[in-house]
């Protein structure tokens, strides 16, 4: 038991002080027929020494991207973390903190949080940033209940196909409960087909969800399809990758109304799949629709500037069953991780990342195309990810073969696009190498 | 020490031309990438961050650290959060490669570690909850409570039923009637009885055929347990409907009882506060699911399985019946891999010890402020109490009497309990101990919290004294909220 610590003196102290002749006394509460009359059935506890070795054992079984070249993506990246990032977001003082609920005492926390909006925004182009939510999959679904409420449309969304798939999944579970049709705009040729969209989006739609780069790496028209749905008094909602925004157009600037983004990329490592941190930001005028904690600015009585948490009768702990979202807890320390990677980042570091990413992805795809086996399986421009079909359509043997070549190849897109299932999803962040992209080259074309 | 420079704004610390990173030149051939975009696509400038040096991004967010209290730093009693100590062990065993340096789209076969912590939390979380089906999906606890509603309202579905009602006490958390309204239901508050127990009577006349839920929080906020549980779900389960437990407060019964064992049909775990997750300012947590047999198919996929033949683990999402994803990839990893630990340090013997000295703690410390504070629900809790600072104010003509007394807390180096939850307890201060803390800690939280309602009413509306910053102007953040740090015209 190791983490208790009063003796058996004290606590028989402890309970004459309550008045109680034993522990089990104040469990009398509990009916007996309800308590558990035996031992639980788990393993026995472990000390220090014997619980690392056993976890230590485990994790040799997995093999880390340490051990293997990672060109899989699909909105989880292997992107170089700062030291610093770890450094900062391990300290005691961060990490073990709850929720800034006494501000006189959280003001490094609400600071972080308020930086983090504001970085976001720079980032984004957006007016207005919350403090986080999930990840970038719930963030979209809850950005398209967003987008019902600030429309009061509560009939139809429209959402590319082109958008993860995951997060489309999680789109329709949310959707089953609440009766509102999604429909899904078909994305065979790479990029959102605008006339599609044209077609489909009406004065009942609420909103229209893109993912750009989209998730075969593609970019979409995000200025064209903002006209499309504004025109028809629709949202706009782009989930997007944040690395690219080292290059691409921001979405602010491109007619986009609320960005939700998963912010892995920003300094967290790959944690099989999570925590993460799901990033939302919208127009100014949709601010108390935001769903989750927002920081905002103002000064104590002494006249000093301060953070709070603000505009708080959007949240449950206030409204109930009419706040905005039934988020609470969030992912607040990755929050704090993308802010110090921001931080660190800089215009220039981030404008430089993007284009390693980019210029990378784009060796890649040519060496591997010289090949008669691959193609591009779209024409389109790409950021950091591509699909490449094999012509031979043997892509397990492609990715087993990969594998024993300690690589993970890729992406395989059959799982979820029937039509693409002679095809892989490559992904080079700017921790590949030209000698790596070479040797994948080499190997799937061996 | 705290170095008030290096907190200003990260904005204003920037300087042109700075930059924390140095990032090497391409190996690969450079070219434009003006020919690969369409017009219009690529940004005119670099995004408008501050350029800010590796030192001085160091010692901005170390300052700033500084400025919060924490578990690791001061006793932090805050009700229902379960701010227990956050072993260090589970913080490098979390970091080590093959748990963190892993991608979500590995084959099943370069990942079998993992997925064996996995299914083995999955079978721990099913044995310590008494219901056997599992889902580790949801993000945290309220993310657990709207997915077993999406469940519930599936299995409805399927059964050609249409209930459209969820229930819960008036002591509930707010994520429950959040929650309820995500997922579509319509959603009715009952009413408590004086002694916090569900009001039955009450209770029963909102039982029909539209019920579909009854959420239950056992031990409830107040930290009692409601002995009726197994009388509220058999009334539920006549009609129909379902039992929800809100699994918040699992660290007063682990080992002791089980909801799977009191009538729940489904529950959620926040293994950020029992099973000692850090919080980090606000998240991450996990809300992992457990339901009954019958309910389990309706789970979000994918879960872990084990093949027999091969006897290797893998990613089961040939699950017909399943309401599909609530989270991308497979969820919170990081926090469940804490969980996992935490459980195999304490085994069988050790979780009962959790919860033993949990409900010890909150008692001994309530026996120590019953004689100066009201304890409006009774001389005995589990693992936490709720008292009320109603009558200090009325004595001292405070008008915010908790929060003042919160705030006065702040000055002598203690984390407030939760104020003004539940709603049910005017004035209410939550104190929920944990099994973490030495008697001498709540000793001297007494003796402090006994001198802090004998102090003037002047010193206490004033309250804190000696924080970096007094109390802050919440109403004026609301009414004019600047959200973001927007550069000085001049
Ligand atoms: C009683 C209760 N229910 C539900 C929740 C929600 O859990 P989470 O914050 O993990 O979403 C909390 C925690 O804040 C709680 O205290």
């Amino acid at each position: 038991m190791p983490y208790v610590f009063n003796t058996d003196d004290e606590q028989a102290e402890m309970l004459a002080a309550i008045g109680a002749a034993s522990i089990e006394e104040l469990f009398e509460c509990i009916p007996q027929d309800m308590q558990l009359k035996r031992a639980l059935n788990i393993p026995a506890g472990l000390g220090e020494m014997e619980l690392t070795a056993h976890l230590q054992a485990l994790s040799v079984q997995n093999k880390s991207i340490n051990e293997q070249t990672c060109f899989l993506g699909g909105g989880s990246y292997d992107h170089f973390v700062p030291a610093v990032v770890d450094a900062l977001a391990s300290r005691g003082e961060f990490y073990t903190s709850y929720t800034p609920y006494q501000p006189e005492v959280s003001q490094g926390n609400l600071q972080v949080m308020f930086e983090y909006q504001t970085l976001i925004c720079q980032l984004t182009g957006m007016d207005v940033s919350n403090a986080s939510l999930y990840d970038g999959g719930t963030a979209a679904a809850e950005a398209m209940l967003m987008a019902m409420s600030v429309t009061r449309r509560n009939k139809k969304v429209v959402v590319a196909s082109s958008v993860h798939p995951e997060y489309r999944q999680i789109l329709k579970t949310y959707f089953a409960c609440i009766g509102s049709e999604m429909v899904i705009v078909d994305c065979g040729t790479g990029t959102t087909p605008v006339e599609a969209i044209a077609q489909v989006v009406d004065e009942d739609t609420a909103a229209v969800l893109i993912q750009n780069p989209n998730f075969f790496g593609n970019v979409e028209d995000v200025t064209l399809i903002s006209e499309i749905a504004h025109a028809q008094g629709a949202l706009l909602v782009c989930s997007v990758d944040p690395i690219s925004l080292g290059i691409l157009q921001r979405p602010g600037d491109a007619g986009v109304d609320i960005v939700v983004a998963e912010g892995q990329s920003l300094g967290t490592p790959l944690l099989y799949g999570g925590p993460y941190l799901g990033i939302m930001a919208c127009r100014e005028s949709f601010v108390r629709r935001l769903p989750g904690r927002i920081a905002g600015e103002t000064v104590d009585r002494d006249d000093k500037q301060c953070w709070v948490l603000t505009l708080q009768t959007r949240e449950q702990h206030i409204r109930r069953e009419k706040a905005t979202s039934n988020i609470c807890t969030n992912q607040g320390l990755f929050a704090l991780r993308a802010a110090i990677y921001l931080s660190l980042m800089g215009p220039q570091g981030m404008q430089d990342v993007a284009n390693l990413c980019t210029q990378k992805a784009h060796y890649a795809a040519e060496q591997l195309t010289q090949h008669d086996r691959f193609e591009l399986a779209f024409s389109d421009g790409f950021f950091k990810e591509f699909v490449v079909r094999d012509t031979q359509n043997d892509v397990q043997q492609l990715l087993q073969q990969a594998c024993e070549n300690n690589i993970l190849a890729g992406l395989p897109l059959g799982q979820w696009y029937d039509e693409l299932e002679d095809c892989l999803l490559i992904t080079i962040t700017e921790k590949r190498t030209k000698q790596e992209i070479d040797e994948l080259v080499n190997v799937l074309t061996q | 020490m705290r170095n008030t420079q290096a907190t200003n704004l990260i904005f204003e610390l920037s300087q042109p031309g700075r930059s924390g990173v140095c990032l090497a030149a391409s190996d690969v051939p450079k070219q434009d990438p003006a020919e690969w975009f369409p017009a219009g696509a690529l940004a005119t400038s670099a995004p408008p961050l501050p350029e800010i040096s590796e030192p001085d991004v160091v010692r901005h967010f170390t300052n700033l650290s500084t400025l919060n209290m924490s578990v690791d730093t001061h006793y932090y009693p805050l009700g229902s959060c379960t701010m227990k100590y956050n072993p260090k062990r589970n913080e490098r065993i979390a970091a080590f490669d093959g748990l963190a340096q892993i991608h979500p789209y590995q084959p099943a076969e370069t990942v079998q570690g993992m997925l064996q912590i996995l299914y083995g939390l999955q079978d721990m979380l099913a044995e310590i909850s008494g219901l056997p089906v599992v889902s580790l999906q949801p993000a945290a606890g309220a993310h657990g409570e709207l997915a077993a509603l999406m469940l519930a309202a599936a299995y409805y579905r399927e059964r050609g039923e249409k209930r459209t009602t969820v229930l819960a006490p008036d002591s509930a958390h707010g994520t429950n009637p959040a929650s309820a309204r995500m997922a579509g239901f319509d959603f009715v508050t009952i009413p408590s009885c004086s002694d916090g127990r569900v009001d039955i009577e009450k209770l029963k006349e909102h039982l029909n055929d539209q019920t579909a839920v009854f959420m239950i929080t056992n031990p409830s906020t107040l930290g009692l347990f409601d002995d009726q549980v197994q009388e509220i779900s058999d009334l539920v389960h006549d009609v129909g409907g379902l039992i929800y437990l809100d699994g918040a407060n699992m660290n007063a019964i682990l080992g002791i009882t089980r909801p799977g064992d009191f009538g729940a049909d489904m529950m959620h775990f926040n293994p950020h506060k029992t099973f000692s997750g850090p919080h980090g300012g606000g998240g991450p947590g996990a809300g992992p699911i457990c339901v009954t047999a019958e309910l389990g198919a309706y789970l979000p996929k994918p879960i872990v399985g084990f093949d027999d033949s091969s006897q290797t683990y893998f990613l089961d999402n040939d699950r017909p019946k399943s309401i599909g994803r609530v989270r991308s990839f497979f969820g919170n990893v990081g926090v469940l891999v804490r969980a996992y630990s935490y459980i195999l340090s304490h085994g069988p013997v050790g979780l009962k010890r959790i919860a033993e000295n949990a409900v010890l703690n909150a008692n001994y410390l309530l026996s120590q402020v019953k004689g100066f504070l009201d304890v409006p629900l009774g001389n005995r809790c589990m693992h936490e109490f709720v008292a009320s600072a109603e009558s200090i104010g009325k004595q001292n003509g405070l008008n915010q009497p908790a929060m003042d007394i919160a705030k006065r807390l702040l000055d002598y180096g203690y984390h407030p309990p939760t104020v003004y939850f539940p709603l049910t307890v005017h004035e209410a201060m939550m104190m929920e101990p944990t099994e973490t803390e030495s008697k001498q800690t709540l000793d001297a939280f007494a003796k402090t919290l006994k001198a802090i309602v004998q102090e003037s009413p002047e010193v206490l509306a004033a309250a804190p004294h000696s924080t970096i910053i007094s109390r802050p102007d919440e109403v004026q953040a609301a009414r004019k909220p600047i959200l973001k740090w927007t550069p000085k015209q001049d």
